[in-house]
């Protein structure tokens, strides 16, 4: 009588909030207009591969025509406006943001993939969370720390990644906005449609015209805005890779940047840990957003003398992992973003197989149509493995074992990654002598993958350069400031 | 001490104490996200109908009132068997949970009007304080298994608990325990609003399925908070985890403050998703309540006619 | 008539005055022409030496109290005010200046070592904090040290270069390799003599002589410095430099003013740390 009584699903979110356009221009100067390219790429849903929308390839001549705009709009209305009516405009966002809400979560859910109960409690609110507190700091710069007359860069051009498209839009536009910039976007090419949404948001809050443009398009979009001449200062969040391309190609021009890149992110369980929570941080670590987070905790570093106990804890509980339809609001993982995204977890999974690492993949039934992997773990995984090693951006987690605190910390500094990590332990003085230890911008002590408006984000080494969020953050869009 | 106990523990203060305090910790933040997670999951509308009929079977219906008479409990026992008057498919609840002296009236009552599945349980050993001699415990326990109480729900000594005085609330688990014999079941009251931390529910918890328990119960319902879903959260690991270590399933049963459809079902689901369905049963997971009864008729109504209920069409007792 | 002793200029490498591993020297001379000492050319061996001693040294200096950071800092500002002579008379012959300019230089630089020993405890609690986030969580940020900062001296005023680029360095508990002025490297090697009787931890400052043009680019490509100091080098190289430091997304900047809280936080990491709260 009992076991199928708790068949949760299907209780889909209705689709139909969201009204899609079938073509989209660009957002530039306040006007959606047709691309100089004359060309369109599909976005499509990665659950079901429907195209959702053809959206418009940005060129040179695009990206040429939105730093325009955004120099117009900045030496002639933005840097004139008072920094209390900038405030306004940006409360304004906030609060459009929350009342268009379930739209936007819908739309994210659509076009990236990810459950709809991650776009709900999380991107979204997070989203308008961040537009509503860079609003305070409008009109209070010069008490954040960067002097008495702290100046924007001026046009900054921001690139974000496919992972939390709307949620990296807001890391990135309410801060630049805040301080006085003015911006050009270049959303994901996978994930564009929630940013031209949010043209919409621009639109409704009155931003004058050339303050937000948005230009959509692939690598080489985006590499012709980093090399537009008349940029002021680059802002990007994506792979290590390309980061680094972009710190090469800006070496010459003295212009600043602010990179948040990968994260190979260490979750290191003690023996004396709260393991009911710790198996929670854990799933929730790797498997939220399908572990397309760059501050996963995607090594688990376990002490020997609880491993037995713990995974078989972690795998039972990853058994209870909802995988399916991400508009149901019961699905706990959502589908992988992208064919190209799905071959490269499945590659380096192969890999963890092939150098000996024992797999274990959740039982689970993934849909037939669009990109699915199920929650896996892969034990036996030393530091030697390429799965210790490379970032997999997928619900991938290696276990890797230690025996003393001091061999843990060695082993979850061992990486050239210094995003996040997280420790669990119940003792007090074990937490602060770990946090001292580790080498990561974000440490999460009895939970993980936390975020806030308020809280500074970012990494060392080659995580990235800089803070996103918090006052820390602003340094980021003042100029000089550090 | 329970055969099961004495493979983890020797029975005496100090192998107890080492065996709670080797517990891992609650972190209370993680376990109320884990319960608040829980609480978002939906249920389709078949699958509602169901957990309904689930929930009604595992009700204690309860009264425990110092105005209680012989015919308030009577007329308890009626709504016991027959829930919905006008729709006979409807179980029968869980148990009636009373007083001491109204056992032999709701036992009597209820084998006269067909009820004799119904199980009596009687709450005992002075509650709800629990603040009397050990003898008078004894004695009111006896008292309601000779009344014909099928169901022990005893109240630990918080006191004791609080200041750590492990092995004497254990031997009073053990020694009613020893009472109730084959006759009745025991469930064990944590009182888990005075325990105050998780991690004292977690100790609690197993010290009552150490010391026999066949249940491990939240609350008397005469102190708040009580049934929160983050305590039968970690209530439910520690049965999960007590079932790996020793092969015994113990029962869960929620008491206070679960009114209404939506709180049963966010209970229904912690099982689910933590013990799994095998423990979604009345053998093993019961809710003490009185008014959440009529909201799940009144759901029910909703669900069979599409129209949202009335109080006018469910009784009142 | 007594023959004076004179002083043989060595590296700085791991708290010892090693020679160049490759034997080479290079001769200096003061504006006059006249020979003054034959400094060590270092290699790019030597440089790999240096970052291995900073390296090494990292970790005892980054977790060393802040108090006990600033006591020896200020203790080096002690040990050069007592040795002012020396580094006037070598200032003195290399620069080409007159008394008085080349004391001014040496009492800047005591006090702007002075200056950066009072930074090192008043760093988190200018430039951290508290964050309020929304939920039941204890937040806090927090600059710590970036790791092996290369510090390339200034070409004008030698003391006071070095000191610029060092001070804000070391107080926040980096450890440093400094490529020495090509033309007027005493006062480097000096300061280390000052260093190496102040506390100071072997390996925290590492001190090179030689070609900048040699050295520069092994120090920007090295995989285990995170940041650098270009102030001192020609601006043309900037491109090259950041280029070349890209690799490991090294931290590099190049600064307008001479004492600054900037300095001393550019070569920070900002770490932030979640706890929950409850009981």
């Amino acid at each position: 009588m009992s076991a199928d009584i708790f068949e949760y699903a299907p209780a889909p979110e209705s689709r139909a909030i969201v009204k899609l356009n079938s073509e989209y221009g660009l957002f530039i100067n306040g006007k959606w207009v047709s691309p100089q390219s004359k060309k369109k790429f599909s976005s499509i849903n990665p659950a079901t591969e429907e195209v959702l929308a053809k959206v418009s390839q940005g060129n040179q001549a695009d990206v040429d025509k939105a730093v325009k705009a955004a120099r117009a709009a900045y030496n002639k209305v933005w840097s004139k406006t008072k920094p209390k009516e900038r405030a306004k405009y940006l409360f304004r966002i906030a609060r459009l943001l929350q009342e268009r809400a379930r739209e936007f979560a819908v739309l994210e859910s659509l076009d990236n993939g990810k459950p709809i109960r991650e776009t709900r409690d999380v991107d979204v609110p997070l989203s308008a969370a961040h537009f509503f507190y860079h609003a305070g700091w409008a009109d209070k710069l010069e008490y954040a720390g960067y002097g008495d007359n702290p100046k924007p860069y001026g046009v900054v051009a921001q690139i974000i990644p496919w992972n939390f498209p709307l949620l990296m839009l807001a890391w990135k536009v309410a801060p630049a906005l805040a301080t006085g910039n003015t911006v050009v976007l270049k959303p994901a090419e996978t994930t564009p449609l929630t940013a031209l949404l949010f043209a919409e948001i621009c639109q409704q809050a009155e931003l004058p015209a050339g303050v937000v443009n948005i230009v959509t398009g692939d690598g080489a979009t985006g590499a012709a805005l980093v090399n537009h001449g008349d940029i002021d200062k680059v802002a990007f969040t994506g792979s290590t890779e390309v980061g680094k391309a972009i710190a090469t190609s800006i070496a010459d021009r003295g212009i600043p940047a602010t990179l948040e890149l990968g994260g190979k992110g260490a979750n290191i369980v003690f023996d004396d840990a709260p393991i009911d929570e710790a198996v929670e941080g854990i799933i929730n670590g790797i498997f939220f957003n399908q572990g397309h987070v760059c501050c996963a905790g995607s090594r688990l570093l376990l002490q020997e003398s609880i491993v037995d106990d713990f995974l078989t804890k972690l795998q039972s509980r990853m058994a209870k992992i909802r995988v399916g339809d991400p508009l149901d609001k019961n699905t706990d993982l959502g589908a992988i973003n992208s064919a190209a995204q799905l071959s490269k977890i499945k590659e380096l999974s192969e890999s963890g197989t092939k150098e000996g690492a024992n797999i274990w993949s959740a039982p689970c039934s993934l849909p037939a149509k669009g990109f699915w992997y199920p929650p896996t773990i892969f034990t036996g995984v030393t530091q030697a493995h390429r799965i210790a090693r490379e970032e997999i951006f997928g619900p991938v987690l290696s276990v890797l074992t230690f025996r003393t605190p001091q061999e843990a910390m060695e082993k979850a500094n061992n990486t050239p990654y210094g995003l996040s990590a997280g420790i669990w332990t119940e003792k007090g003085s074990k937490i602060l002598w770990a946090a001292q230890q580790l080498k990561a911008g974000v440490i999460w002590a009895n939970t993980f993958n936390k975020f806030d408006p308020a809280s500074p984000f970012g990494g060392y080494k080659e995580s990235g350069w800089g803070r996103e969020g918090g006052r820390h953050g602003l340094a980021a869009y003042i100029k000089g400031a550090k | 001490m329970s055969e099961l106990g004495n493979k983890l523990i020797d029975g005496s203060e100090s192998s107890l104490r080492a065996f709670l305090d080797n517990l891992p910790g609650v972190d209370k933040v993680g376990a109320e996200g884990r319960a608040a997670m829980l609480g978002t999951r939906s249920i389709k509308t078949t699958s509602k109908a169901r957990a309904i009929d689930l929930a009604i079977s595992m009700v204690d219906l309860t009264t425990l009132e110092g105005a209680d008479t012989p015919g308030k409990v009577r007329s308890l026992c009626a709504k016991a068997l027959r829930p919905d008057p006008s729709d006979l498919k409807v179980p029968h609840v869980g148990a009636i949970c009373v007083y001491n002296d109204m056992v032999k009236v709701a036992r009597d009552y209820l084998d006269s009007i067909g009820g004799q599945s119904i199980p009596v349980a009687a709450v005992s050993t002075a509650f709800p304080s629990g603040r009397a001699s050990m003898e008078v415990k004894l004695r009111d326990t006896q008292d309601a298994i000779e009344s014909g109480a099928s169901e022990i729900d005893m109240v630990i000594d918080r006191g004791a608990f609080l200041s750590g005085k492990f092995g004497s609330v254990f031997d009073e688990i053990r020694e009613i325990k020893a009472l109730c014999g084959e006759k009745a079941h025991l469930k064990v009251i944590l009182e888990t609003g005075e325990l105050a931390t998780y991690d004292n529910v977690r100790k609690a918890s197993y010290l009552a399925m150490l010391a026999g328990a066949d249940f491990i119960k939240t609350s008397t319902g005469k102190v708040s908070p009580a049934a929160t879903p983050p305590v039968v959260l970690v209530m439910l690991e520690a049965v999960r985890d007590f079932f790996a270590l020793t092969g015994k399933k113990i029962g869960v049963k929620p008491a206070g403050g679960i009114r209404t459809t939506k709180d049963a079902i966010k209970q229904l689901v912690l099982v689910n998703e933590t013990t799994g369905p095998e423990w979604l049963t009345p053998k093993l997971f019961r809710i003490g309540a009185s008014a959440l009864l009529n909201d799940l008729l009144m759901q029910r109504m909703k669900l069979s006619n599409g129209r949202y209920s009335s109080a006018n069409y469910v009784t009142v007792d | 008539m007594r023959i004076d002793v004179m002083k043989t200029y060595k590296l700085y490498i791991g708290g010892t005055f090693p020679r160049s591993e490759s034997g080479r020297s290079y001769e200096l001379k003061d504006k006059k022409g006249n020979f003054i000492a034959n400094p060590a050319l270092a290699s790019r061996k030597d440089l790999r030496d240096a970052v291995v001693a900073a390296k090494a040294a990292f970790s005892g200096w980054s977790h060393a109290t802040a108090y006990n950071r600033g006591q020896i800092l200020y203790r080096m500002a002690e040990m050069l005010e007592s040795r002012t002579e020396q580094f006037v008379a070598e200032i003195k012959a290399l620069e080409g200046v007159s008394d008085s300019v080349a004391r001014k230089q040496v009492q800047d630089s005591i006090d702007l070592w002075v200056w950066y020993a009072g930074w090192s405890d008043k760093i988190s609690t200018t430039s951290g904090g508290t964050n309020p986030i929304a939920g039941p969580y204890y937040n806090f940020t927090i600059p710590e040290p970036l790791g092996v900062v290369g510090v390339i001296a200034d070409e004008k005023e030698s003391l006071l270069g070095i000191t610029r680029g060092l001070a804000p360095v070391i107080t926040s508990g980096n450890t440093a390799v400094l490529i020495a002025s090509e033309r007027l490297p005493l006062s480097a090697i000096s300061l280390a003599e000052v260093m190496a009787t102040s506390d100071l931890p072997t390996g925290v400052v590492n001190i090179l002589t030689g070609s900048k043009s040699e050295l520069i680019p092994w120090l920007a490509s090295h995989m285990e410095v995170d940041g650098l100091d270009i102030s001192g080098a020609e601006k043309k190289l900037d491109g090259e430099i950041k280029r070349a430091g890209t690799e490991n997304l090294k931290r590099i900047y190049r600064f307008e003013k001479d004492a600054s809280l900037k300095r001393i936080l550019s070569f920070t990491e900002y770490k932030t740390v979640w706890h929950p709260i409850g009981i």
